[in-house]
């Protein structure tokens, strides 16, 4: 079905306001850019790993989930949610559940390249019929932003913090999505936060009714982590997306495909400046790391152009 | 009638997993519970049974995924030994706080450090206060009959707490023993199936599992696991009368052997007991007043009961398999004392350990720790209140 905005925005919120996620959480747009591709008469299991999602949606007693949720811990939503959908396998075959359900997952970097990692590597391969959603911040930042795998190099974190001998995170950022491909499952896609959110949303929408395991990896600003005018989000994810940092792909049964190619890639420069955390690039004597860091992204960008052309 | 066989634990465990068919079981392999996870697996594959089996990618996932199915309306359950259970010690404590009532068929072995796969009981001992209920068993008929009645005790409205039950790895787990086993209807009949009032599948009311509770809400949850808690005492001897009417035999918190009149007292938990016994009934022989009480229920703690029992004996040996290393005692060592205490026993109280990284326990050893007793009762020898039952000299 062809999207149309005014209709998908017209379905009912399954995430209710009233949470207290900061203004401006790139999260919690994802989070309901996801659910909306629910179909409204599927019902949902929502599972989360610990993050700022997590305590700030269902802090007891309210909770902001018009799903059924299932926080257990840190590491453990890949897991946790294999459970749920088994005993959904179990309650259907035994003729004890007639409606139809949908498992979708959210964890932030750190719950899922970290130390979650294991949990939803152990999902992926087994392939049970969920979607895990990374809402990728690139640090953990319900602990106050240190670094994770997922944090871009040269970003200065609280554990990676910028001084005279330090410039930030000396590495790079895990490819997590391509890993999760690695894992063969039918449905792998990046995403962001772009224009009227259709990639998001068709991307949900692929992932929740592909049966089997789905991974979105959803690259979701935080205002305080990164250092923007909270404002800024959309201007920061166009940025990721034109600059070529952050490519929109999908990964369809072993089938790479490119979702957009920018007609002017613009320098890694135009996204680097926008935000606090590589403030220090841009001092004279950082040149050089400029450089390299254009580099970093070009080889990357090669590298998926060189797999989505076979 | 019921059925005569030759099984070892863990095929008793299986075999009453296969009986109860739950819903789901996630698990992974340890030594030496792995049997237990490749049986189920077995009745699967040929059809015997129709259990969802997920083979997960470590035991922290297990209880992941135990907890997973659990919350979401299935009756779920999985197995481990040693540091298995110790990867899952941070979902025990979420699985009691969510009032999961998960069952974990546990093989109890030493904890590493150094590695070791033989029998103690380090790995469940250590999480006893993970809000967990724990029952023991001697020999392989008691593991099959305390698991027939596991997830009645545990899905318990008065109850919903996750229950581990443990037996000795090795000991009981691969040795085979005779044991009668129950018809599979009425074990069926009576362990019947998981209706929980609120579960995450349910279509017409949602339900949120695993809140943000802060100071304002946290101290409630914890005096809410405790009333659960002191709610299963009630609840375990129902379900044990229960399970008395379907197979004739008697369960409680312990087992009182020869206690009636003994003077001097052993403590135990677990396969030793069988051991002790022996060595109780040469001592009777002898006319020593030695007698036994064997722990079958540690969680929750029957402190006040066994005081009462153990009130007329001069002197009692506390046998721990576990190390607590707070210097002054184990983990029932340091309880059943507490326990004594506050019931104003007047006796020896003395602590031993055994057993530690399987080593052996043997009649002889139990025979020198009543004439142990006997001394400090009458005097000639010092109480010494923290012993060791074969330890290399």
């Amino acid at each position: 079905m062809a999207f149309n905005f005014k209709e998908v925005m017209n379905k009912p919120e399954r995430l209710a306001p009233g949470h207290r996620m900061c203004a401006g959480c790139g999260a919690t747009i994802a989070v309901r850019t996801v659910l909306r591709a629910l179909k409204p008469e599927d019902k949902a299991v929502i599972g989360n790993a610990t993050g700022c999602l997590e305590v700030s949606s269902f802090m007891y007693p309210y909770t902001a989930w018009e799903d059924s949720y299932i926080h257990n811990t840190f590491e453990n939503a890949g897991a946790t949610l294999s459970g749920v959908e088994t005993a959904y396998n179990a309650l259907k075959k035994r003729g004890r559940l007639k409606e139809n359900y949908k498992f979708i997952t959210f964890g932030g970097d750190g719950g899922t390249y970290d130390i979650g990692f294991q949990s939803l590597s152990g999902a992926m391969e087994r392939n049970h019929d969920l979607v895990y959603v990374c809402y990728d911040n690139g640090a953990y930042m319900n602990t106050g932003i240190q670094r994770s795998s997922a944090t871009p190099m040269y970003a200065d974190t609280t554990t990676t913090p910028v001084g005279s001998q330090s410039n930030g995170k000396m590495q790079n950022r895990k490819d997590l999505a391509a890993i999760i491909a690695s894992h063969d499952v039918p449905y792998v896609a990046q995403s962001t936060l772009i224009g009227t959110m259709k990639d998001l949303y068709e991307k949900s929408e692929k992932a929740i009714y592909t049966p089997g395991a789905a991974f979105l990896n959803v690259m979701a600003p935080c205002p305080r982590g990164w250092r923007y005018d909270a404002a800024d989000i959309m201007k920061i994810c166009k940025l990721a997306v034109e600059s070529c940092y952050w490519p929109l792909f999908e990964v369809v049964e072993g089938k790479w495909i490119l979702n957009y190619e920018p007609k002017k890639k613009l320098p890694i420069e135009d996204f680097l400046k926008s935000q606090g955390r590589f403030k220090h690039l841009f001092k004279p004597e950082n040149e050089q790391l400029l450089v390299q860091y254009q580099e970093e992204v070009d080889r990357r960008w090669e590298d998926l152009l060189f797999k989505c052309s076979r | 009638m019921s059925i005569r066989e030759r099984m070892s634990g863990n095929e008793a465990v299986a075999y009453a997993i296969k009986q109860i068919n739950p819903d789901v079981m996630p698990a992974f392999p340890i030594t030496p519970s792995t049997e237990i996870p490749q049986m189920v697996s077995t009745f699967i594959a040929n059809g015997e049974i129709d259990t969802e089996f997920i083979p997960v990618e470590s035991e922290h996932s297990s209880m992941s995924a135990t907890m997973g199915a659990n919350a979401a309306g299935a009756r779920a359950l999985t197995a481990t030994s040693s540091c298995g259970l110790a990867y899952m010690w941070e979902l025990l404590y979420v699985a009691a706080s969510d009032r999961l009532p998960v069952v974990l068929a546990l093989v109890n072995r030493a904890l590493t450090g150094p590695i070791n796969i033989n029998c103690d009981h380090s790995d469940s001992m250590g999480a006893r206060d993970a809000g967990w209920i724990q029952i023991y068993a001697e020999n392989n008929q008691e593991a099959y009959d305390n698991f027939i009645q596991t997830f009645r005790i545990a899905e318990h409205p008065d109850v919903r707490l996750p229950l581990m039950a443990c037996q000795d790895g090795f000991i009981t787990s691969h040795a085979v023993e005779n044991i009668e086993l129950i018809e599979d209807d009425k074990v069926k009949a009576f362990a019947g199936e998981y209706h929980p009032e609120n579960y995450l599948l349910n279509p017409d009311m949602p339900m949120a599992v695993g809140p943000y509770a802060n100071s304002p809400f946290y101290m409630e949850t914890k005096m809410n696991q405790r009333l659960a808690m002191e709610n299963a005492k009630k609840v375990i001897l129902e379900i044990a009368d229960e399970f008395e009417k379907i197979s004739g035999r008697k369960y409680g918190f312990f087992e009182e052997y020869r206690l009636e009149d003994a003077d001097y007292a052993v403590v135990i938990i677990g396969s030793a007991a069988g051991t002790t016994k022996d060595a109780i009934d040469e001592l009777r022989e002898q006319g020593i007043k030695a007698g036994l009480l064997k722990i079958r229920v540690f969680r929750p703690f029957p402190g006040e009961e066994m005081a009462k029992v153990l009130s007329h004996v001069k002197a009692i040996a506390i046998l721990d398999r576990a190390e607590s290393f707070s210097a002054c005692g184990g983990p029932i060592g340091s309880e059943l004392k507490a326990a004594l205490f506050d019931f104003k026993f007047s006796g020896i109280a003395v602590n031993y350990f055994y057993g530690i990284g399987g080593r052996d326990y043997t009649v002889a050893e139990a025979k020198a720790v009543y004439s142990d007793l006997i001394a400090y009762a009458d005097g000639s020898k010092p109480v010494e209140n923290y012993k060791y039952i074969g330890l290399r000299k």
